[in-house]
This record gives structure tokens, C-alpha cells and sequence, in this order.
């Protein structure tokens, strides 16, 4: 039976038994679940857990097994973006934050599924199927990064990696009911992570509880030579832990309450803000003006960025190749047949935004209203500590429910969006149920102030018992 | 909007083969999505400047020194494809 455990409930496990057992339960667990959440179990973990074994029990992370997101690269271990692209593809080197984990003596037990090259919010458009939602089978866990968190809310793994670019953990983490970063942009380095729109994209961690986020990200956060994005940034994470939310000042956009909202999201996020204010925050109300073009100018970034970014994908240097009478035939074949219908959707628009002609119209034109989003957040946020609204309008919807009207999909993510183009970091963390489904409450803050989100959070989890809530099958 | 014609012409520019019968049914979905971005013309971004990314760094460099760099093997790792060293593709003219 799957537990939900923490990395302190997992160290004592590894003291009073091993790394190996420990290692041993998981993939058990792993090898039982029908949720679809891992697309890859790693051959080494056990031999990695023994390894940490014999070596003693020293790093941050020693003998915690970890669920990676396909798209990060894992050296040996299959890399495939829940693409038939790069089905089969094995990395040559690890990403940076790889290093980092292996390095503090993390188990990298296996890849999680994801939606194909990171680009939706259901997990259904990866090549090996959707992941379920351990709360509603019939349900999408979010995404891109479904897997990572339906396998920490499922019991399946403790922590794990995913990626953001528009919201791909925080949306993730409400529908599975989880804590989700998605760190500032720069914080963490992007080596190794398969781009899908590198201005927007960052590596995050996922886990049941706020401690074990600081943990992981004091692990992988930090400056890298290999990434020119990356920041130097010195940052203890584990020092925001602490329940004082005293004097916090609160801004709440009423941009993020707007049409469409379930009742029961407001509800509960609005409970949780009278409960900062019960423990000694104050809120007040205040506007992110250009919010309604923040979607439109999002999409037309990562699709031209995707466009860009994809090409790699040709049929050459690894991966699928269907064989044509000359290069432009192979590639224009391989990556026809490769690629699934949204990755083409959203190469073919970003394509077009790029082209000659257009340029101008959607591509530049999305970039100043860039500028003009992430002006809303350094005003808004020159006034207060943090902002808190919902993670996602709506709780997870059913599979199939979406698939075929992109347009739809897309205006999902208004919440979460704006967040990449402005680059602040954003937490989403359990808040209620509605239905039986988890709620996000998402907590935004200042460039490279992760740590007052953290407290926000942490003293949140200290006061409430939401982050108690466990899917019917996890004891 | 985009036209079936237009919708081969980004499909050769990506290399993204789109046979004759599936290019009303992409300029359809293309479409709904473009349309969309359309309200962005009701946005005065007169005298903005455009963001192309958020972090504070302008020409990252490093020194030029010369660093051990992965074998020929392992890039090669993912291919079946190749001969002497080097990827092998069909003709490129």
C-alpha cells in the first residue's frame, strides 16, 4: 500500500533499516500502480541505494528516492519528453540538477510522464498515454508535469522534479493536491532540461509538504556556468522555515477571481487569506491590469520559442527517423509522423508568428505586452510581500474533456501565465476541496524572494490541516 | 487569417510534412488560436520595449579555455545512422 511519507520520515527509515529497503518499497509500489504516472523505472536505483549504503548516510538527500520529469536529462537513463520523437533516447550526460542530486545522494527511481515536449495542462498528449489523478481516476492530474505530481500525491515517490513554463507545476500540484515551486526565473539552472520555451521554462520541485521544497531546492538551486540564464544568487532555503507570518502584507488580484471561477476555489482561497489574516498578516486588494492579454501574448512567446527550440528534432542525431528521398523529405517525414497534433499546432503557429510579415504583429507585439505584464508585478509587488489567488479557476476536469479544443486547454493556464512572463517565483499549495478534488492556493512573489513565499506557506501548513488531505487509495 | 496554402508554406519552413487532406482541418484550429491572439491589437504598446527574457544578465561570456568535451562515441550513442565518426543522412540536395 502506497504511504504518503515526508523526507524525514524517509531518513528514519533508512536508519533503522537501509537506503536499499527503502529503494526496494518504492519500486514495489511503482511496479503495482496503475496510474500511469512513471513512463521509465530506473535499473540503477537499487544499486545506487546500495551504494548510498555502504558509503553512509551523509548527503541532504541520502538514499531519498526522486521522480525526475521526462525532459530532464538523466545520463543512462531514458529521456524521451513523452515524445515518439525521442522515444528510446538515452542521454549521454546529466543535467545539471542531476549532479546536484546524485551529489547529496538522492535515488533517481524513475522518469514521470508528462504532456509531449511539456506543452499542455492534462498529461494526456504524451505518447505513452495519460496519467491519471490518484483523487478521481476519471480524472486529468494537470500538467505538462502530470506525472510528477500524481506520483508524490499517489505515494509513489516522496519529492520530485518537474518543469514550469506556464504553470506546468503549479497546476499540477492543485489538481493533485501537493506543494508545487516553480522557482524565480534563473534560480535553478535549466543544463540539460529539453527546452520547449527557454525564456519561460524552470525546473521545480513537487512534494506533500513545504520542508521537503526548501530541502530539495537548497539541493539544486544556484548559479551554473552552463546555463547563461542562470543567476548568481545566494539562497538558504531551509532558513524560511519558520511559522511568523506576522505584519506579511498580502495583495490579492482581483484579475485572478474573474470569470469562470469555480465558487468553491474562491471560497477556499478566500478562507485561506482570512486565515493569513487570523495569524497576523493583513491583505489588501490590488490590480495586474494586464492580465486578459497576459494568455495571448504567453502563447505567442513559448509557440515561437517552440518553433525555434524544435528544431533539433530532425532525425539526425537521435531519436525517431522516418527515411525520405533527401534531408528536407527525412526531416519533414520524421517530424510529421514524430510529433504529436498539439506539438505540430504549436510549432506550425510559432512558425507563422516568426515568419516574415508577421513578426511584428504577434511576435514583437507579445513581447512589449510582456513588458507591460511583468510592469503590473513589480508595482503591485513594490507594495506588498506577496499576492495570493487561486493556482487554477477550476478543479481537475476528465480526461478527454478538453483534448480537442485547444483554445479551451490554453485559457486553463490565465492564472499561472503571467507568472513565467514576468519570471517572479509562485508557489501552489493544498487549500481546500471542492467535490472531493484538491484546491491550489498560489503565492507569488518577489524575483528571488522564494523565501518569503516559503514562510507564507510553511506557516499556512503549521496553522491548517489541508496538506493532511490524501487521495482515497493512500493511507 | 491563415489560409490552406499558407498553412503548407509554414509547414515546409518547419519541416513538418502536412498532407493536402489535413490542411483545411490545421487552418481551422490554427485559426480559433489566431483569432484569439487578435486582441492584442487593443493594447497601446506605443514607446514599450520589448521583453525577450526577464533575467538581469547581458553578454554572458567565459574565458576561452580549452575543456575536456564528450567522446565521438557517446554523441554517436543515440544513432544508428552513422559512418566514420559522423551522422549519416540522405543526400541534402
Amino acid at each position: 500500500m502506497a504511504k504518503w511519507t515526508n523526507i524525514s520520515q524517509i531518513k528514519q527509515s533508512i536508519e533503522s533499516g537501509s537506503a536499499e529497503e527503502v529503494t526496494t518499497s518504492y519500486l514495489d509500489i511503482i511496479g503495482k500502480s496503475k496510474m500511469n504516472g512513471f513512463v521509465a523505472v530506473s535499473d540503477e536505483a537499487i544499486n545506487d541505494a546500495r551504494k548510498i549504503d555502504a558509503d553512509g548516510h551523509d548527503g541532504a538527500l541520502a538514499g531519498v528516492p526522486i521522480a525526475i520529469k521526462d525532459n530532464i536529462s538523466t545520463k543512462g537513463l531514458s529521456t524521451s519528453c513523452g515524445s515518439k520523437i525521442l522515444h528510446g533516447y538515452v542521454p549521454p550526460y546529466n543535467a545539471h540538477v542531476i549532479e546536484k542530486l546524485k551529489d547529496a545522494g538522492a535515488i533517481v527511481i524513475g522518469k514521470a510522464n508528462m504532456d509531449e515536449f511539456a506543452m499542455g495542462t492534462s498529461t494526456e498528449s504524451s505518447t505513452y498515454g495519460p496519467t491519471l489523478n490518484p483523487w478521481d481516476k476519471e480524472r486529468v492530474p494537470g500538467g505538462s508535469s502530470g506525472g510528477s505530481a500524481a506520483v508524490v500525491a499517489a505515494g509513489e515517490a516522496p519529492v520530485s522534479l518537474g518543469s514550469d513554463t506556464g504553470g506546468s507545476v503549479r497546476c499540477p500540484a492543485a489538481y493533485c493536491g501537493v506543494v508545487g515551486l516553480k522557482p524565480t526565473y534563473g534560480a535553478v539552472s535549466r543544463y540539460g532540461l529539453v527546452s520547449y520555451a527557454n525564456s519561460l521554462d524552470q525546473i521545480g520541485p513537487l512534494a506533500t509538504n513545504v520542508s521537503d521544497i526548501a530541502t530539495v531546492m537548497d539541493v539544486v538551486g544556484g548559479y551554473d556556468a552552463r546555463d547563461s540564464t542562470s543567476m548568481k544568487h545566494e539562497n538558504n532555503y531551509h532558513d524560511a522555515l519558520k511559522d511568523d507570518v506576522d505584519g506579511l502584507k498580502i495583495g490579492v488580484p482581483e484579475e485572478y477571481f474573474g470569470e469562470g471561477i469555480d465558487e468553491n476555489v474562491e471560497k477556499s482561497v478566500w478562507d485561506a487569506i482570512q486565515k493569513f489574516e487570523d495569524m497576523g498578516a493583513s491583505y489588501e486588494k490590488v490590480s495586474l491590469p494586464h492580465t486578459k492579454y497576459a494568455l495571448a501574448s504567453y502563447y505567442i512567446i513559448a509557440m515561437s520559442e517552440a518553433s525555434s527550440n524544435l528544431a533539433r528534432f530532425d532525425g539526425t542525431r537521435y531519436g525517431h527517423r522516418v527515411d525520405g528521398d533527401n534531408w528536407h523529405d527525412m526531416a519533414s517525414k520524421t517530424r510529421a509522423d514524430g510529433f504529436g497534433d498539439e506539438v505540430k499546432r504549436r510549432v506550425l503557429l510559432g512558425t507563422y508568428a516568426l515568419s516574415a510579415g508577421y513578426h511584428d504583429k504577434y511576435y514583437l507585439k507579445a513581447l512589449k505586452v510582456r513588458t507591460l505584464v511583468k510592469q503590473d508585478f513589480d508595482k503591485a509587488l513594490a507594495n506588498v510581500d506577496v499576492l495570493m489567488a487561486p493556482t487554477m479557476p477550476a478543479p481537475a476536469f476528465k480526461i478527454g474533456e478538453k483534448i480537442d479544443d485547444p483554445l479551451s486547454l490554453y485559457l486553463a493556464d490565465v492564472n499561472t501565465v503571467p507568472i513565467n512572463l514576468a519570471g517572479v517565483p509562485s508557489m501552489s499549495v493544498p487549500c481546500g476541496m471542492t467535490d472531493g478534488l484538491p484546491v491550489g492556493l498560489q503565492i507569488i512573489g518577489n524575483h528571488f524572494d522564494e523565501n518569503t513565499i516559503i514562510r507564507a506557506a510553511y506557516s499556512f501548513e503549521q496553522n491548517t490541516d489541508h496538506h493532511n488531505n490524501k487521495p482515497p487509495e493512500v493511507a | 487569417m491563415i489560409t490552406k496554402e499558407e498553412v503548407e508554406h509554414v509547414g515546409w519552413l518547419a519541416r513538418i510534412e502536412i498532407a493536402e487532406s489535413e490542411s483545411e482541418t490545421y487552418a481551422k484550429k490554427l485559426n480559433s488560436v489566431l483569432g484569439y491572439f487578435e486582441q492584442l491589437d487593443e493594447v497601446d504598446t506605443e514607446d514599450v520595449l520589448p521583453t525577450y527574457h526577464v533575467a538581469d544578465v547581458m553578454n554572458v561570456f567565459r574565458e576561452d579555455v580549452v575543456k575536456p568535451s564528450m567522446s565521438q562515441e557517446e554523441v554517436l550513442s543515440n544513432v544508428e545512422n552513422k559512418q566514420e565518426g559522423s551522422f549519416k543522412v540522405p543526400k541534402i540536395m
